[in-house]
């Protein structure tokens, strides 16, 4: 790859990697580099500046909190969530998602933090913050703060980061109830960006939705949040009746292109499609826990 | 006492590739490992418009980056005659751009600078003015009456058409149909599509001032026709240039023709004296070189009510991007698509084509098609199963009783080729008994209650491989044979060129296998050279399937010079007449006395210490192969699919191949070419094809948009074998590297329209997407493929 000149920098702390943002022009954080290497490679990204975070320590992890918190280190990457022992147990919708993300070698180097930050209406996990009401912890020189994913995103790839500020977290809010749900992406090979794709989370005590969250990847300009669909399920038995609307709403959140990979109605009835799916699959799973 | 011919790695040895040692280790030699001494890099800039005017091109600010040596442009080719050149089908070719770019991707200028890091700020910061023109995409707009001149710079061409052509007999065919029972139409388009090889192209021009030789490491096939062709365009005689292509990384004919690239890269050597290095992009190679099909098909079946074939009307329609440069035998104009419908027994055919210059890249055979023989059977087999369902009746059923019987040959193609031998009927019935045709509909019934829709699609086919023979096939005049040269070593062990040149068919290793098995010479004792046209025979290269059918008989034939030598050399050491020799593989002894004998490896001692009185020494010899006719593998290909109706979405559930192939010199490397054709055939009918949108953009000029399947989604193969040797090869070997892209899609197409058949869709467009597969199953009628891209 011939991408233009760039100084390259590898602080150690976040600290350090936060004054060096302060301090250079035009300055862009790699940390899995799966879409900013692409992007550099073909000319379409030219930053003068890259401040790689890969040598600062502590930032891979991914944890259950004793409050039911689930939190996401800024170097955690979608491989270790694929191969997590813990994921499936606390958070459903992200073990079904972990395994569709991109492919598996992006998978290896790809962060989960990054792929938020990166802020492409494609992205998986975006959809799946939504759908979970998630947030993104933020740090810069005056400290950290705590910003949720649906104000995070300003649009299409763009977010609310100060120049000189680190998404160094991600964090999941605790279930209400049992934590269920389900991830299912159209994509025309692996590795494609979704033709169109679901993230449902239900948070179900004794059979009742107790919460719910419906997260809409590839069908807009930007990650949607189907909070009437989602809103729709509240309460519910998830009643066929109840799904079938759930799922129309859904689709009517959505505002999709028709292009190469499907005319806009052929997405939404994908959406629509989709969020039944993972209902019904959710369902099928409870039975038979039952 | 004989050698046992597997274990010395002769016919039949899956004998695992020699090459692969250095390409596993890292250790392979391709042209962008090659580094030279002074050498300078180039990068090509390219037209991000599809059809517009050239006004003005600055290159000042290019200059003035430190490390840019040099800035080409169109005027300084056109100040030297080499703005055009010649294409592989008597057109001509922008090399850079002087008046208008006619398809996104066209070269437009070339920087020359000290490393490809500053190549490509030079390329940044030329500033081109464009005048937009009207772009075309499709020949529907080529056609058009108002449609805008893509080609004026030809001085007789007055619309888009690039020429029209016929084969077959129009009035005798016109007759059949008028007293037909039924006839069955079908229109279709094949979507355009790339070669795409791992290595995208590139060279390395060294031009030597001191000795005026030339010399170019190049990504080519055709190492020979190059050197051919570079004499003729850059006016340097022909012993003063050396084309070397060393490794390649795949070729699958996008590494044929000649491209501007390269030119360039030569004038930039002679202007500079310094070697100059062109390594292409994936977005340049997917959006300016050799691309596959882009051929549209409006196809008549004459049927007798009883299932007979009676008559064959194709006609077609051709899209060539901007330039004609397909690379094709000279006297045909759209490749040998008319060997369509060989395999069956039918007495009258007729084909036309009309091919249309529209504002995308040139050069339209390429992609393991054996010059377009992939459209031809892929028409074909789609005509047939619309046929068979037409009449309602089992699609087997149908291609048994219009297959060409095994006593029939050799049989007169409907469009007047020769087919040699084969085993058509068996290779069908051993594919449905593999895929237990009898049982389907028990599956497909089973599966409508989960309700999921399950279809099962047959393709045969015989192709022509091995072109040519000399009387008709011939690349520039250049006739079509091929060559071997073989030099026995004093201790036994050899060294063989060939006319041919590998991309990874393996040549290295079934080579030697053939040498093996006519001289019993261990395999691993033979080195194989090819690519470097100062020391390879002269060949017409490696495409089309064409190198063992070829090359691979003149391997035979030379090794059988040299036994014919080394027995007056045993005759010479066992003291008895030439008459009294008998052979046995590796080894000469006296009739009727077999413990007196020598090796094959003695006799190569003695040609170089103690031959007969009057015998010339040494144990070497060429040999130049005409074929007498093409071969004629046969396949039978049966997929079977199942879908889901609520997105379109389709599975592969199994595939069975059944290839005939003649005899097979290594089944591991054939089964390998089948499972790779296969693996192609898939991405054709499931994800795989270049589009444009209205302005002439390239959708697939990147592989996030140009789709080739992974391991993830490729499905098994369960491959069988028939053998029906070729009655005129020297081993009775027949082609096999094509046959899999060439037979697969249909398969894969056919299966997947024979579960929508029975809701009334009979063709959907290539590649079959979910949304396509939807929409039809929604609308219950065809869905076509056309581009331009619909943002519906």
């Amino acid at each position: 790859m011939y991408p233009s000149r760039f100084r390259y920098e590898a602080p150690t702390s976040i600290e350090e990697a936060i004054a060096l943002l302060s301090s250079l022009e035009d300055a862009k954080v790699l940390a899995g580099g799966q879409s900013l290497i692409p992007m550099m490679k073909l000319r379409f990204a030219n930053p003068a500046n890259l401040v790689d975070i890969n040598n600062i320590p502590d930032l891979g992890y991914h944890r259950a909190d004793s409050d039911g918190s689930f939190r996401i280190g800024a170097l955690c990457r979608h491989a270790d969530l694929e191969k997590s022992k813990i994921l499936g147990e606390h958070q459903p919708l992200l073990a079904a998602a972990a395994p569709l993300v991109a492919d598996p070698i992006v998978r290896t180097r790809g962060t989960f933090v990054g792929s938020v930050c990166h802020a492409d209406p494609q992205g998986d996990w975006a959809s799946c913050m939504v759908a979970l009401g998630g947030s993104i912890v933020a740090q810069g020189p005056s400290g950290k703060r705590t910003i949720p994913v649906k104000d995070f995103v300003s649009g299409p790839f763009t977010t609310v980061l100060a120049h000189n500020e680190i998404a160094v977290e991600a964090v999941i809010p605790p279930a209400q109830g049992t934590r269920t749900g389900g991830y299912l992406k159209l994509e025309r090979r692996v590795g494609d960006f979704a033709t169109a794709a679901a993230a449902v989370s239900l948070d179900m005590s004794d059979g009742v939705v107790k919460d719910a969250g419906i997260g809409l990847t590839g069908v807009g300009a930007q990650t949607i949040n189907a909070s009437e669909a989602a809103e729709a399920l509240i309460g519910s038995r998830l009643e066929d009746d109840v799904v079938e609307r759930a799922a129309e709403l859904a689709a009517a959140a959505t505002s999709p292109r028709g292009d190469h990979r499907g005319s806009a109605d052929y997405k939404r009835h994908i959406i629509s499609t989709f969020v039944s799916r993972i209902i019904a699959n959710v369902q099928r799973a409870e039975m038979q826990v039952a | 006492m004989a050698i046992d011919e597997v274990k010395i790695g002769g016919l039949g040895a899956s004998r695992r590739r020699v090459e692969d040692n250095r390409f596993i280790r890292g250790k392979g030699n391709y042209v962008d490992d090659v580094v030279l001494p002074g050498m300078l890099h180039m990068e090509i800039l390219r037209s991000p418009l599809a059809h517009a005017r050239i006004k003005s091109i600055d290159t000042s600010a290019a200059y003035a980056i430190p490390g840019v040596r040099m800035v080409m442009t169109g005027e300084m080719m056109a100040a030297r005659n080499l703005a055009w050149m010649p294409t592989l089908s008597y057109d001509t070719q922008a090399v850079l751009a002087t008046d208008k770019v006619r398809f996104q991707g066209q070269e437009v200028c070339a920087v020359i600078a000290d490393d490809p890091y500053i190549a490509r700020d030079g390329v940044e910061a030329i500033v081109v003015d464009y005048e937009p023109l009207a772009p075309i995409v499709n020949p529907e707009q080529a056609l058009a009456p108002d449609a805008p001149l893509i080609r004026d710079d030809k001085v007789n061409q007055t619309n888009n058409v690039v020429f029209d052509w016929e084969v077959g007999d129009r009035e005798g065919t016109d007759r059949v149909f008028a007293e037909a029972d039924m006839v069955s139409e079908l229109e279709l388009h094949y979507p355009r599509s790339h070669p795409s090889p791992i290595e995208a192209c590139g060279s390395i021009a060294d031009y030597d001032r001191a000795t005026s030789k030339l010399t170019v490491y190049m990504t080519s096939q055709a190492p020979h026709i190059v050197r051919a062709a570079v004499s003729m365009v850059a006016e340097i005689p022909e012993h003063m240039i050396r084309i070397i292509s060393p490794d390649l990384g795949g070729g699958f004919g996008n590494k044929v023709p000649v491209y501007p690239g390269y030119v360039i890269s030569i004038l930039a050597s002679i202007l500079l004296e310094r070697p100059v290095k062109w390594i292409e992009d994936k977005t340049g190679n997917l959006i300016s070189t050799g691309f596959g099909r882009d051929v549209y098909l409006k196809g008549k079946l004459a049927l007798r009510k009883d299932g007979k074939i009676l008559g064959v009307r194709m006609d077609t329609v051709s899209d060539h991007g901007a330039f004609f440069a397909d690379a094709q035998p000279s006297k045909f104009k759209i490749g040998l698509i008319h060997s369509a419908f060989a395999c069956y027994d039918i007495p009258t055919a007729y084909l036309t084509n009309r091919g249309v210059y529209t504002n995308k890249s040139p050069g339209g055979v390429a992609y393991r098609c054996s010059f377009r023989v992939t459209e031809a059977m892929f028409f074909q087999e789609r005509m047939v199963q619309a046929a068979a369902d037409d009449l309602g009746m089992d699609q087997a059923e149908f291609r048994r009783i219009n297959l060409v019987k095994d006593d029939d040959f050799p049989k007169r193609t409907p469009f007047g080729f020769l087919t040699d031998s084969g085993q058509y009927e068996k290779c069908l019935q051993v594919g449905l008994d593999a895929i237990g045709y009898d049982d389907f509909q028990n599956q497909k019934a089973e599966a409508a209650k989960r309700g999921r829709l399950l279809g099962l699609g047959i393709s045969t086919m015989t192709e022509p491989l091995g072109a040519g023979n000399s009387r008709e096939y011939d690349i520039l005049g250049i006739k079509m044979f091929d060559s071997a040269e073989l030099r026995v070593h004093m201790t036994g062990k050899a060294i063989l060129r060939t006319g041919a040149k590998s991309q990874g068919q393996g040549h290295e290793t079934t080579w030697a296998q053939i040498v093996a098995h006519e001289l019993g010479i261990p395999a691993e004792d033979i080195v194989v050279e090819e690519g470097d046209t100062d020391t390879a025979p002269f060949g017409m290269g490696t495409y089309a399937s064409r190198s063992t059918p070829v090359a691979g008989a003149a391997v035979s034939m030379v090794s059988r010079k040299i036994r014919a030598k080394a027995r007056k050399i045993a005759a010479h050491l066992l003291e008895v007449s030439d008459e009294d020799i008998e052979w046995e593989l590796g080894r000469f002894y006296v009739r009727g006395a077999p413990d007196r004998g020598v090796s094959i490896q003695e006799c190569a001692m003695a040609a170089y210490s103690n031959v007969p009185d009057g015998m010339e020494p040494g144990l070497e010899n060429n040999a130049y192969y005409d074929p007498p006719n093409l071969t004629w593998p046969f396949a039978c290909y049966i997929a079977t699919v199942e879908i889901d109706p609520l997105t379109g979405v389709w599975d592969v559930i199994r595939v069975v191949a059944v290839d005939d192939c003649g005899v097979r010199i290594n089944p591991m490397i054939v089964e390998g070419q089948i499972m790779g054709g296969l693996t192609e055939a898939y991405a054709m009918a499931n994800m795989q094809f270049i589009t444009f949108d209205e302005d002439g953009n390239c959708v697939g000029s990147n592989y996030m948009d140009y789709l080739l399947p992974t391991a993830w989604e490729t499905p098994g193969f369960e491959l069988h074998e028939v053998v029906t040797p070729c009655p005129h090869h020297p081993i009775g070997a027949k082609g096999i590297g094509e046959c899999a892209t060439v037979g697969g899609p249909a398969a894969f197409v056919n299966a997947v329209m024979d579960a929508l058949k029975d809701i009334g869709v009979r063709n959907i467009d290539m590649p079959l997407l979910p949304d396509r597969v939807y929409e039809a199953i929604q609308t219950g009628s065809d869905v076509s493929g056309h581009p331009p891209v619909k943002n519906r």
